[in-house]
């Protein structure tokens, strides 16, 4: 708070709650780098969304799992295929359960696949390496960043505008709507989140964004609505909402014109909050197989390839994804607590 | 106090007769005639029109949902559509496994986050506490399923510490051989957003009076922190603890996946990928009973640790 009053400034307009929120916002350092990230990530969505960016993530542009070209296995002569893990000397106990061919498996795609067979035409080496059917990691990770990004935002959205709007008409009008809309979130407040998830999953039956949007969206509502309904019950019959009813103000228009900017920086702090809840629900989801069908790719659909491609020692795959996916969410996390503190002075850490 | 218990035991009926009812339109409305699932898994004709028959899908919706609830109070959800294992029956071969998963899970990591928490408290600003919390930040980024991709690859396949994945007969050689690489990445996932949330409570009794008092009769730092803020701040964690145990049953499906234990979780994502509606629905409601159920305890038992709590 930089702000003094003199005397001869207290004729100007004070600033508002959102200026005040926004001068604190912007003393905060980390706050300020985590929304520079993630508006680094949004702009990469926006951009793959257009096509202008990672367009061509599915074509073969490297030899089968070409290694990333500052890792130390990329100095070995042969490149990708070299880059074989140590499973050969591993000598397991009886109590272990191992691949048993996987010493036959590793010498067969040696002999299927020499070293530097198609040189000319595909890459040994990428930036962040290449998948099995040598395409670019790193194309793979932005276009899979689109799809994880989005439905995480599409799923946070359906899921606070449905809690908010259940929660305000709950709070506001009270009664039997109050009771009805009360009892609905103590059903699905009974049935824990991963259960519902996967029930849900399960009557659907159907795979693509929209299904996960759906399933995670139907889900998730019910934080948002509890908090909502406890700030329309305040905020109901505070002296500013009764002058607007003195004066003939609607209820929608109190509910929504008067109470809602009011209430707008709790339901900010949520939605990205749930986005961050949904973005890794997303992850598991299609994991399961009950997200992201296997022809689109999501940071989900990479971590399960990385899982069998770390059976053979390729794990930049899952690298990849894991920090492209470990930086957005942190930055986010960091964001929203930036927010919860610039937009609500009282909370104090 | 015997009125509250039974009046929160009567506000439990409206809310489990809606996750009935939940569960009732769930699959016998969006989920479409079953029909076109069970054609899927069996060939007979026959074995489906019985299906159709028991689950009344000839009668009125009203006669479907009395025999989900005939259903749902005798514990009888007929057999497995995959497996013909009566679900009962499949689920009571399930739980063990997945308590011998979870329940030195659950003891090991409450003990663990709370003296991290207290720990945390005690140095509470200072730079280690600051460090800790942004490690935390991070490690809760990653997803669940890098902790046990790495850990499973690193510690069981590559260097050989653990077994790969595996099941056995006795409790003791699973809690011996099979459990404990489960039970570790169980616990790097869940000790960041435990000790997070402990803090608080720990950080809520901290500048309490007791606590002051404490420090002026000159007790040592260690014996306020962990005999007299510990004790107090256990209450809450307690309580959520308690009311955390059904979804414990679940929360493990991954891990359970991953290392090829044959316990409640696994079955039911089994059972997502197969369609298997009658194991499903059995797993919903009932689980969503004993969580309405263990919040009661968890009331409770904060009433019996504080005696400041007034239950209305």
């Amino acid at each position: 708070m930089t702000m003094t009053l003199h005397p001869e400034s207290s004729t100007q307009t004070s600033p508002s709650a959102w200026q005040l929120a926004w001068q604190r916002f912007g003393a905060d350092r980390i706050g300020v780098w985590s929304a520079g990230i993630v508006l680094c990530f949004l702009a990469l969505v926006a951009l793959t969304a257009m096509n202008l960016v990672a367009s061509n993530w599915e074509k073969e542009v490297a030899i089968g799992h070409a290694p990333p070209s500052w890792a130390p296995v990329a100095k070995d002569e042969g490149g990708a295929v070299q880059a074989l893990p140590p499973v050969l000397d591993y000598t397991p106990s009886p109590t272990d359960v191992v691949d048993p061919i996987a010493k036959e498996w590793a010498q067969a795609q040696m002999a299927v696949k020499p070293a530097g067979e198609k040189p000319d035409v595909l890459a040994t080496h990428l930036p962040m390496g290449a998948d099995k059917w040598g395409r670019d990691v790193l194309s793979k990770t932005i276009k899979g960043a689109e799809t994880s990004v989005l439905v995480g935002l599409a799923a946070a959205l359906v899921a606070t505008v449905v809690g908010a709007v259940l929660g305000a008409v709950s709070g506001w009008f009270g009664g039997w709507v109050d009771d009805l809309s009360n009892w609905l979130y103590n059903v699905f407040h009974a049935i824990p989140g991963i259960l519902l998830i996967l029930a849900i999953a399960a009557v659907l039956n159907t795979k693509g964004s929209a299904a996960v949007v759906v399933i995670l969206g139907s889900t998730s509502w019910t934080g948002v609505y509890r908090l909502m309904r406890g700030e329309f019950m305040k905020h109901r019959e505070r002296e500013y909402v009764r002058a607007a009813d003195a004066i003939g103000a609607s209820n929608v228009r109190r509910m929504f014109v008067h109470i809602l900017p009011n209430v707008s920086h709790v339901i900010l702090v949520q939605y990205s909050l749930l986005t961050v809840a949904c973005i890794k629900a997303e992850v598991i989801l299609s994991y399961l197989g009950f997200g992201v069908p296997v022809d689109g790719v999501s940071w989900g659909t990479m971590l399960t390839e990385a899982q069998n491609d770390l059976l053979v020692g390729k794990w930049w795959q899952l690298l990849c994804a894991t920090l492209a996916m470990s930086i957005f969410v942190t930055a986010l996390s960091l964001l929203t607590d930036a927010l919860r503190d610039a937009l609500d002075p009282k909370v104090v850490q | 106090m015997h009125a509250y218990v039974a009046r929160r035991l009567w506000q439990m009926l409206p809310t489990m007769a809606g996750v009935i009812l939940l569960v009732f339109f769930l699959f016998n409305w969006v989920g479409g005639d079953p029909a076109y699932v069970l054609a899927g898994l069996m060939s007979n004709q026959e074995q489906i029109d019985s299906i159709r028959t028991a689950l009344g899908l000839n009668e009125p919706l009203y006669v479907q949902l009395w025999i989900f609830v005939k259903q749902v109070a005798t514990f009888d959800f007929g057999a497995s559509w995959t497996t013909g294992e009566p679900v009962a029956q499949l689920f009571a071969s399930r739980l063990p496994a997945s308590l011998t998963l979870m329940l030195p899970l659950l003891v090991i990591e409450t003990v663990v986050c709370l003296v991290l928490a207290v720990g945390l408290s005690w140095v509470r600003g200072s730079r280690l506490d600051r460090g800790v919390m942004v490690f935390f930040t991070l490690l809760m980024s990653v997803s669940i399923l890098v902790f046990i991709i790495v850990g499973q690859y690193l510690l069981a396949y590559r260097w050989g510490l653990f077994p790969v994945q595996g099941w056995g007969d006795g409790l003791w050689k699973n809690l011996s051989t099979y459990a404990p690489l489960p039970i570790l990445l169980g616990l790097l996932v869940g000790v960041a957003p435990h000790t997070r949330l402990f803090r608080t409570f720990v950080l809520d009794e901290v500048d309490q009076d007791y606590v002051r008092t404490a420090r002026a009769k000159g007790l040592s730092e260690a014996r306020v922190m962990f005999v007299h803020v510990l004790r107090n701040a256990l209450i809450p964690v307690i309580t959520f603890v308690i009311s955390n145990i059904p979804g414990l049953l679940l929360g493990a499906f991954l891990l359970e996946r991953f290392f090829g234990i044959p316990g409640v979780g696994r079955e039911i994502i089994l059972a997502v990928e197969r369609s298997d509606f009658p194991v499903i629905k059995a797993v919903t409601v009932y689980v969503a009973l004993a969580t309405m159920v263990f919040n009661l305890l968890g009331d409770l038992l904060y009433r019996l640790t504080d005696p400041r709590v007034q239950l209305r």
